[in-house]
């Protein structure tokens, strides 16, 4: 078993390995840094745009694969590199991380919980009217992306602001104006968190809600479900106590996937919502051309993934006996 | 008495339903997916149509409306450019439209071939396909498309590297399932007779497996075009996507958004029209899969 599993992590890290390196080639010869001080008014001379690029390990003139050696053993030491401006990567990195981190984890975990519940209550009123109003909705928000979601409660949310003459709804950053009472930095903080993420739970809670919908009517049909009511259990404890837990399996493996994932998931919801986290940062980096930057936030995104994956087989080995057992 | 009822049911003519009108009625049951199928076909005349119809073309500026809200020169208002919304809409829609069928064409070939051909063939060809999805999907594939997609040539057929790029990183799970699939296929008799009849690898994959794979390659495909154009708006909103002067939803929505509080009906139009469109796509989508699955218990009786 351990042998196994060694083997499946060597696996995963070479698989990194790789994934981290071509992106590293195809960044460094399709982003051209060179091309940001191309335009600055006064001219600056070309020596030194390149003295910079040289200094940062951006050079164009330099063999990609000695300015790949380079970034590499950096890499080894914990070095990520720097922007073309002189930015550090790692540091940036771990800021940002914090901040993605306070914008997602109640979102997402709530997101979650709130899709189990409506997707397992849809599912025991199949076909009722509750349950095609359920499905309608959530047709139009799974086919809405998360740009317009985003966009229509900020939207809204200003009405509901000029309508009032207040300022109850914040949507610019991760704080503002901080009052002037005991606790406000908190209150501030939580205007600030209301709108991205009710956004998020809005979208979380309806893909996950439809999946569980699919995998609680299949457990709902099964013999052990049946049996539990043969035997004289009620319809709600079978429902509970035999139907849900057996369907609550593959969400645990989907939630330690989606909360390892997270990190780079919301780039659309920090961006509009102006929160300074990794999904922008990955975005600013292409537009900045940074190659360091980018190469370091796919490598930041694969680790995720696998630790996601890494984290839902143990899951599964958690809740399903026959998993542990075999 | 009971004579008659048996001679009545014999001479009853049993129709006969082909595969094709089985499938066929299924899909008409569902009111939602015919709806979505109407709708398709409503933007794809819209598409082709509009152009010709609408007196503004979507390049075209008006010097004398900047920002212009909607009134009857301009029925969705101008951009900050002077330029019509409703033909910038329409321009937008058939890019979209074009880029989401064609990068769900090719990565569903793309998955068919590459899944089928791993497990028919087996050995190292399997394990470094296989080695290879496992690679596409540690990726995040999103930033990947945007760093290729900056540095690509410009001009007139950038908008096909796009779909190239989008395509290239969207058969890895499809592949997974198609090859799963196959492992079953391929131990078929008629497989195997095809086979021993000394058929070329590429020929059973092509006449012998894949179609017994097809109801599972439709859906595929028709619910890769939802998330083709979910990708390609979602990169264009960035500006990574499709680029000016040609315009796509994404571009529109990414533009409108900034300003979405102030003059909301640069950003309305594109967004209703996307929102209305991939609900289309993933409406037919869930309808031909219940259409096409022999297990749905959705489809009832033939």
């Amino acid at each position: 078993m351990l042998r196994y599993i060694g083997k499946r992590l060597l696996n995963y890290v070479v698989l990194l390995y790789v994934a981290v390196s071509l992106t590293y080639f195809l960044a460094a010869t399709q982003l051209n840094p060179r091309a940001l001080f191309a335009l600055r008014q006064p001219p600056i001379p070309p020596q030194i745009v390149e003295a910079q690029l040289r200094q940062y390990n951006l050079s164009d003139q330099v063999p990609l694969l000695e300015r790949y050696w380079i970034w590499l053993t950096g890499v080894f030491h914990g070095d990520w590199g720097y922007s073309p401006l002189g930015v550090s990567v790692a540091e940036q990195i771990s800021t940002r991380m914090w901040v993605s981190l306070r914008l997602l984890l109640i979102g997402t975990l709530a997101g979650i919980l709130i899709g189990v519940a409506v997707g397992a209550w849809t599912a025991t009123r199949q076909y009722m009217p509750s349950d095609r109003t359920i499905t309608a909705l959530s047709l139009l928000i799974i086919s809405t992306p998360a740009f317009v979601v985003g966009t229509v409660t900020q939207m809204m949310a200003i009405s509901v602001n000029n309508a009032t003459g207040s300022r109850f709804f914040e949507f610019i950053g991760e704080t503002g104006d901080v009052g002037n009472y005991p606790l406000a930095d908190l209150v501030d903080r939580a205007q600030h968190l209301l709108l991205p993420t009710l956004v998020l739970i809005l979208l979380g809670a309806t893909s996950m809600s439809r999946i569980q919908r699919n995998l609680m009517l299949d457990s709902l049909g099964a013999d052990f479900v049946r049996t539990a009511r043969a035997k004289g259990l009620r319809q709600s404890k079978a429902v509970m106590k035999h139907a849900l837990r057996t369907a609550l399996i593959p969400t645990g493996t989907y939630l330690a996937y989606s909360v390892a994932t997270m990190f780079v998931g919301a780039t659309f919801t920090e961006r509009i919502f102006s929160f300074p986290g990794i999904g922008q940062y990955g975005v600013d980096t292409i537009t900045n051309r940074d190659v360091n930057g980018v190469v370091a936030v796919t490598a930041f995104a694969g680790v995720c993934v696998l630790v996601g994956g890494i984290l839902s087989d143990i899951m599964v080995a958690i809740l399903d006996p026959r998993v542990r057992l075999a | 008495m009971s004579e008659l009822v048996v001679a009545e049911a014999t001479i009853k003519p049993q129709r006969r339903l082909t595969r094709g009108q089985l499938i066929w009625r299924r899909f008409l049951r569902n009111k939602t997916a015919v709806f979505g199928a109407a709708g398709i076909i409503f933007l794809v005349l819209l598409a082709l149509l509009g152009p010709h119809l609408l007196y503004w073309k979507f390049d075209d500026i008006d010097t004398g409306a900047f920002l212009a809200p909607p009134d009857s020169a301009h029925l969705l208002g101008t951009t900050q450019a002077g330029r019509d919304v409703l033909a910038l809409t329409v321009r937008g829609l058939s890019k979209s439209l074009l880029i989401g069928f064609l990068v769900a064409l090719m990565s569903t070939s793309i998955a068919a071939l590459v899944g089928a051909s791993a497990a028919y063939l087996g050995g190292w060809y399997e394990r470094a396909m296989l080695w290879i999805i496992d690679l596409l999907l540690v990726i995040p594939s999103f930033f990947l498309i945007a760093v290729a997609s900056r540095g690509a040539p410009e001009g007139d057929a950038s908008w096909l590297i796009l779909v190239v790029l989008l395509a290239a990183f969207a058969w890895p799970l499809s592949a997974r399932v198609v090859r799963s699939m196959t492992l079953s296929i391929r131990e078929r008799e008629y497989v195997l007779a095809a086979k021993f009849m000394g058929l070329s690898a590429f020929r059973i994959i092509v006449r012998h497996i894949l179609p017994n794979a097809s109801s599972l390659l439709i859906i595929d495909a028709a619910l890769g075009v939802g998330y083709a154009i979910l990708s390609e708006t979602g990169l264009s909103y960035f500006g990574f996507g499709v680029q000016a002067p040609d315009t796509s939803l994404g571009t529109l929505i990414g533009e409108g958004s900034t300003m979405a509080t102030t003059f909301p009906w640069i950003f309305l139009g594109p967004a209703t029209v996307l929102v209305f469109l991939v609900m289309c796509v993933n409406a037919v989508g869930d309808g031909l899969r219940d259409a096409l699955d022999p297990s749905s218990a959705s489809g009832g009786r033939a």
